[in-house]
């Protein structure tokens, strides 16, 4: 049972036409099992987050009570992609495990609202935001290393309080980007094989190889949303994360959180003066 | 690919003797099985390997399947198996609802029509020479239709409604049947499933490698007919590259009730024209009170081909349906010697 599906196009030669559709049970089953055992560890067997340093109280007192977290743009951008990545998914999979509906034109339609919301965040990241706050760097990768060891009960010194972004957000983040990007040019081509009335239909642009090999990796990168996707949202979900879905509607968190969980070194909120972490 | 002909792959014969046996071993063998009624769509796929069942269920043994029987409402049922010759000759469908026997009556030649039943007529699936010859097109799984492309044959393909697949259904009794507002009756694991006859077929929007909504495990045992429109006035016509045998391009079937010289009550269903019959509820809509003439057809003919979208050589199909649908509506003008 192979994780691609192939046929003999008219000329004789073996390619590519789709991902097998077991994926999506899989995909959707991974997810599942992801979140109902994180879900275990943390009631049962997760001991207290710890960082280590402290925040001194000058720091804390110019700390304001909301910290701004996400612009509007930014959060306006999120909820346009979530629900146009909901209805690409929806759209794709739901008809191909026994809920038929004509989704067709409902999908391409989306699929140019994510690409257009994510070239505007491409631009919006990278000329008006701080755009390697999102990317792991090295002491991302040393501290993710720690944590691990920690949480598997070795020795390892406490992580500094988070930057902006935790590590797990910024790798979330990589992820979504590589099957985002994935979907969206494979898409993007795709589109051009059914009828729009925007672009000029044209099978042709491909051979039956390179169309096989972009229709895998559309599947690939659509099948591995769906498990990304149950995760995001469970995270978004967990009481602990909540407060940070609600900085996602309403741009800030308290400041309480902040000085919990974030370094003042390391994210420096508009309007504190820089913090010191002891 | 189609590669070796009237060599059939090996499978599992499977004859029961009634309908409830059938349904069962569809059941079993869900989609490794093949229901083979009259044959003449199976053995195609089968001769040309192009399908390879493990396992035939043979229905030519269910003789509850077989049989026009008159109802108590003044209908009829067609039992799935009947013969395309028995729907045409049976007496009360000939007085009654002589747009399903004319409908009939046209499809293939008189052998085929010996042999092959309505169930499978109703049922056959599309006959896009692309898919039958076994390419990895969309109704085949694929991601292509080669129909649809710029040097694709496709004369005889869809005008509406083609979402990536172009293909057509190719049923003469479809139209006729859901004229008549028949409902089709389907055997499942769950009892029997009672569908309208226009919910039978199915469109590449919502399943593009199935031309009706039977799944493995499911079996259609009879076709009713209710007595809504017996003796009404009917008109079907069919138009086909040669008078006999060929599939059609198009076909159109009326049944309407004329008070007064206007229309009272009407179904049109064409088909050919796209991958399920299409029952033209808007035409029906226009034309209901108006006077049965030529006007009310020639606006009837231009309504039915809105949103037709021609591929490169089948253009024509646009004025023929126009004008099948307005002759459907407002009749044939008959020559005289002036």
């Amino acid at each position: 049972m192979g994780v691609v599906q192939w046929a003999i196009s008219p000329w004789g030669q073996t390619v590519p036409i789709h991902i097998a559709w077991f994926l999506i049970y899989l995909m959707a089953s991974a997810g599942l099992v992801f979140l109902v055992v994180h879900a275990i560890y943390v009631r049962y067997f997760a001991s207290a987050e710890e960082f280590s340093g402290s925040i001194s109280q000058s720091a804390a007192a110019s700390v304001p009570a909301r910290v701004p977290r996400h612009s509007f743009a930014a959060r306006a951008f999120h909820w346009i992609m979530a629900a146009a990545m909901l209805t690409l998914l929806f759209t794709a999979f739901l008809p191909k495990v026994g809920f038929p509906f004509a989704w067709v034109t409902y999908h391409w339609i989306a699929g140019l609202v994510l690409t257009a919301s994510i070239l505007f965040h491409i631009v919006h990241a990278t000329f008006f935001m701080d755009f390697w706050a999102i990317w792991p760097n090295k002491e991302d990768m040393e501290e993710g290393m720690n944590r691990l060891k920690r949480t598997l009960g070795q020795d390892a010194p406490a992580p500094r309080r988070f930057a902006k972004y935790p590590f797990e957000n910024k790798m979330y983040h990589g992820v979504i980007v590589l099957t985002g990007l994935s979907v969206m040019l494979t898409g993007i081509f795709m589109i051009f094989r059914v009828r729009t009335g925007i672009f000029p239909r044209n099978p042709y642009l491909f051979g039956d190889m390179t169309w096989g090999l972009m229709y895998v990796l559309h599947g690939l990168a659509g099948v591995s949303l769906i498990a990304l996707i149950i995760v995001h949202i469970y995270f978004a979900m967990r009481p602990e994360k909540f407060v940070l879905t609600k900085s996602m509607v309403f741009g800030s968190l308290p400041k309480e959180y902040y000085l919990e969980h974030h370094d003042p070194e390391r994210w420096v909120v508009e309007g504190s003066s820089k913090g010191a972490s002891v | 690919m189609a590669v070796i002909r009237d060599v059939m792959p090996a499978f599992d014969l499977l004859q029961p003797s009634t309908a409830a046996d059938a349904q069962r071993l569809l059941e079993q063998h869900g989609s490794d099985a093949w229901v083979l009624a009259g044959g003449l769509d199976s053995f195609d796929w089968l001769k040309d390997r192009i399908k390879k069942p493990k396992v035939v269920v043979d229905l030519s043994g269910v003789d509850e399947l077989r049989g026009v029987r008159a109802t108590s409402d003044g209908g009829v049922e067609i039992g799935a198996m009947t013969t395309l010759t028995e729907v045409v000759t049976n007496p009360i469908i000939k007085e009654r609802f002589s747009l399903l026997s004319q409908g009939a009556e046209l499809a293939a030649s008189p052998q085929i029509r010996n042999q092959g039943t309505i169930g499978g007529n109703v049922s056959q699936d599309a006959r896009c020479h692309y898919y039958r010859a076994g390419w990895p097109c969309y109704r085949a799984g694929g991601n292509l239709c080669y129909a649809d492309t710029p040097t694709g044959r496709n004369r005889e393909h869809a005008i509406l409604h083609a979402d990536r697949c172009v293909a057509v259904n190719p049923s003469d009794s479809a139209p006729a049947l859901i004229a008549l507002d028949a409902q089709f009756v389907i055997k499942t694991s769950k009892g029997d499933r009672i569908v309208d006859a226009e919910d039978y077929f199915i469109g590449p929007d919502l399943d593009i490698t199935h031309l009706n909504i039977l799944r493995p495990g499911d079996l259609l045992t009879a076709i009713r007919i209710p007595a809504t429109w017996a003796g009404a006035k009917f008109y079907f016509e069919r138009v086909r590259d040669r008078n006999v045998w060929d599939f059609a391009l198009l076909n159109v079937a009326s049944a309407m009730t004329v008070s007064g010289g206007n229309i009272d009550k009407v179904r049109v269903a064409v088909n050919g024209a796209a991958a399920r019959p299409l029952r033209l509820k808007a035409v029906e809509d226009a034309v209901r009170g108006k006077p049965a003439n030529a006007a009310t057809g020639e606006m009837a003919g231009k309504l039915a081909v809105e949103g037709a979208v021609p591929l490169q050589f089948n253009a024509y199909k646009i004025p023929m349906m126009r004008n099948l649908v307005k002759r459907a509506i407002g009749g044939v003008e008959v020559a005289t010697w002036a």
